[in-house]
C-alpha cells in the first residue's frame, strides 16, 4: 500500500450542529440539558466513511454539488481536519492552493506576504528566500510586488497565491477551485504549470465545478454526493455521468 | 532540527508580522504603544489626583507609581484582550493552512513584549525626572518580570482565544473582565506603601488573587524602588505557570473543534 500519497479509508467526518451555543453563553446556560443533548446527538455527517487512494504522481479531481464534502475532503488532507472515523493518511509535503488571498495580509507588501505564507506553508525562511526570485518572476507582477496587498486587484491576488505555492515544491498540491481568476494568459499559465507538475510527479487532488478543467487536468475523478462517494474513476467517465445527472439547463450548457 | 527551526521562523514572520501591521497606516507609529499607557495614566492623573486628591505615598509622587504601574498593564491587557480574537479573526487561515496554533497568539504576546520593552527608556526617563532611575537589581529583574509576564499573558491569551471560538462572548466578557481586573490591580495605588496599601491590608491577600496583581506588583517594585521583590516574582511564575498548564489541557481538547467552529 506504500505507493499510495493519499488514502482515505471508511473516513467519516461528523460536524456539530450547535445553535444553543452558537447562540452564545446565556443561551448555552439557559438551555443547558437541551443544549447537552443537541451537542451529543445534532451532528451534520459531511463524510459518510469514504474510501479512496490517491497514487504518487496521480491527479484526482473531486467533483459534486454543494455540500458534497468535497472542501471537507481536502481539509482532511491538509490535516486541517481531524477525522470522527476512519484514518486519513497523507504523505509527503501537501501544499493548499488558498483561495484568494486568505493567507495575504493586506497591509503587508507582496514580497512580505511572499515570505509569510512560505513559512504557513511549512519552509523555512531561508529556504522561503531561496525561492523568492523564481516566484516573483512566476506572478509577473513586476514592481508592484513592493506594494501593499490590499492595492491589488483580484487577478493580482490569484497570481501570487499561485506563484508562491507553486514554486514551493509540493508533494502533494491541493486546489479548491482558485483558477478562475487571472486573466486567460496566466490562466494558461497556471495550468501548463500543473501539467508541469504532474510530469514531475506531483501528487494532485483538484476540487472544480468545471468539467472540462477536470478532464484536462485530472487522470481520475472522484464524485461525491451528500458526503458519500457516488462514484470513482477515470475522469472522462465520471465527469460524463455526473453531467448527466444534472438537471437539463446546466447538461446542456455542458454539451455546448 | 529542521522543525525547530521551521517553528522557529513562522514565529518570528508572524511576529514581524505584527509588529508591522500594527500601526502601519498611522503617522504616529510606534509613538502610540508609548503615547496609549502615558495618556491613561494621565487621564488617572487627573481624575484622581488633581480632582479627587489622590496623594502618592510617602516616597512617590502619583503621577509616577501610575506610569510604573500603567506600562506594564497595557502589555497586559493589550495581550489578553488582543489573544481573544487571535482565532476568530484568523479564521480564514485555520480552515485552510495545518500549522501550530499556538503560535498565532505567541506572536501577538510577543508583539506586546516588544512594545513594552521599547517603552522602559520612556519610564526611565520619567524616573530621572522624578529623582530616581534604574538600579543594577533591573539586570535581573526585568528580564525575570517579563518572562512571568510573558507566559502569563500567552497563557491566559491562548485559554481565551480557544474559548472565544466555541463561546464568541467571551470577547465582550473579557473586555469587561479587564476592566474589572485593573482596579483589582495595585496601578492607581500601591499594595505595599502609602495610606491607601493600610487601608486594603485586610484585602491584600484577595487582591494577590488576581495573576495581574503580582506582576504588575513586582514592576512597580522593580522600577519605582529598584527592588526586586522575589515573593511577588515567585506568585506571578507560578500563576504563570499553573495559567500554562490549564492553557496547554484546554488547547488540546479543544484543538479539533478549533478549525471546525472558527
Amino acid at each position: 500500500m506504500n505507493d499510495f500519497v493519499i488514502q482515505f479509508e471508511q473516513v467519516t467526518k461528523t460536524y456539530t450542529l450547535c445553535s444553543h451555543v452558537s447562540g452564545g453563553i446565556k443561551t448555552f446556560l439557559f438551555h443547558l440539558p437541551d443544549a447537552i443533548r443537541q451537542l451529543r446527538n445534532n451532528r451534520f455527517t459531511a463524510l459518510d466513511s469514504v474510501s479512496f487512494a490517491v497514487a504518487a504522481g496521480e491527479s484526482l479531481g473531486v467533483i459534486g454539488p454543494n455540500g458534497a464534502g468535497k472542501s471537507t475532503t481536502l481539509a482532511l488532507i491538509a490535516k486541517v481536519l481531524a477525522p470522527t472515523a476512519g484514518r486519513v493518511t497523507a504523505r509527503g509535503r501537501v501544499l493548499p492552493l488558498l483561495e484568494l488571498g486568505a493567507g495575504f495580509h493586506p497591509e503587508l507588501a507582496g514580497r512580505e506576504n511572499i515570505v509569510l505564507n512560505g513559512v504557513l506553508m511549512g519552509l523555512t525562511r531561508a529556504e522561503v528566500f531561496a525561492r523568492m526570485d523564481p516566484i516573483i518572476e512566476f506572478s509577473e507582477l513586476g514592481p508592484f510586488i513592493d506594494q501593499p496587498v490590499r492595492t491589488y486587484s483580484t487577478g493580482m491576488l490569484g497570481r501570487l497565491g499561485f506563484s508562491v505555492v507553486a514554486n514551493l515544491d509540493p508533494e502533494v498540491l491541493l486546489v479548491d477551485e482558485v483558477l478562475t481568476v487571472g486573466d486567460m494568459a496566466f490562466q494558461a499559465k497556471c495550468m501548463a504549470r500543473m501539467r508541469q507538475f504532474q510530469t514531475q510527479g506531483v501528487t494532485m487532488v483538484f476540487v472544480s465545478h468545471d468539467m472540462h478543467a477536470v478532464r484536462t487536468v485530472c487522470d481520475r475523478a472522484l464524485w461525491l454526493e451528500r458526503g458519500r462517494v457516488r462514484m470513482i474513476g477515470d475522469s472522462a467517465a465520471v465527469t460524463a455521468a455526473y453531467e448527466a445527472s444534472q438537471p437539463a439547463p446546466a447538461a446542456a450548457e455542458a454539451a455546448q | 532540527m529542521i522543525r525547530w527551526r521551521y517553528q522557529f521562523d513562522l514565529v518570528y514572520e508572524l511576529t514581524k508580522k505584527e509588529l508591522k501591521v500594527r500601526y502601519k497606516s498611522s503617522v504616529l507609529g510606534y509613538l502610540w504603544s508609548i503615547l496609549n499607557p502615558l495618556a491613561l495614566a494621565g487621564v488617572f492623573y487627573v481624575g484622581l489626583g488633581l480632582i479627587v486628591g489622590v496623594k502618592g505615598d510617602d516616597r512617590h509622587p502619583f503621577w509616577l507609581t501610575l506610569i510604573c504601574g500603567m506600562f506594564p498593564w497595557q502589555w497586559f491587557f493589550n495581550s489578553v484582550n488582543a489573544c481573544t480574537n487571535v482565532y476568530v479573526g484568523n479564521a480564514n487561515l485555520i480552515r485552510k493552512v495545518a500549522f501550530r496554533r499556538e503560535l498565532l497568539p505567541l506572536a501577538t504576546v510577543l508583539n506586546d513584549l516588544i512594545h513594552f520593552a521599547v517603552s522602559i527608556p520612556v519610564i526611565v526617563a520619567f524616573l530621572l525626572v522624578a529623582g530616581g532611575g534604574p538600579s543594577a537589581h533591573w539586570l535581573y529583574g526585568v528580564p525575570l518580570l517579563m518572562l512571568a509576564q510573558l507566559i502569563m499573558v500567552y497563557a491566559l491569551g491562548l485559554i481565551a482565544g480557544t474559548l472565544n471560538v466555541l463561546f464568541r462572548d467571551l470577547s465582550n466578557l473579557v473586555a469587561i473582565f479587564l476592566t474589572m481586573l485593573f482596579y483589582v490591580t495595585p496601578i492607581i495605588y500601591s499594595l505595599d506603601h502609602g495610606p491607601i496599601a493600610a487601608r486594603i491590608a485586610p484585602y491584600r491577600g484577595w487582591i494577590l488573587l488576581n495573576p495581574a496583581a503580582a506582576v504588575v506588583a513586582g514592576w512597580k517594585a522593580l522600577l519605582l524602588d529598584g527592588r526586586f521583590d522575589a515573593g511577588y516574582w515567585a506568585m506571578a511564575m507560578v500563576y504563570a505557570l499553573v495559567a500554562l498548564g490549564v492553557a496547554q489541557v484546554v488547547h488540546a481538547r479543544l484543538r479539533g473543534s478549533l478549525t471546525e467552529a472558527a
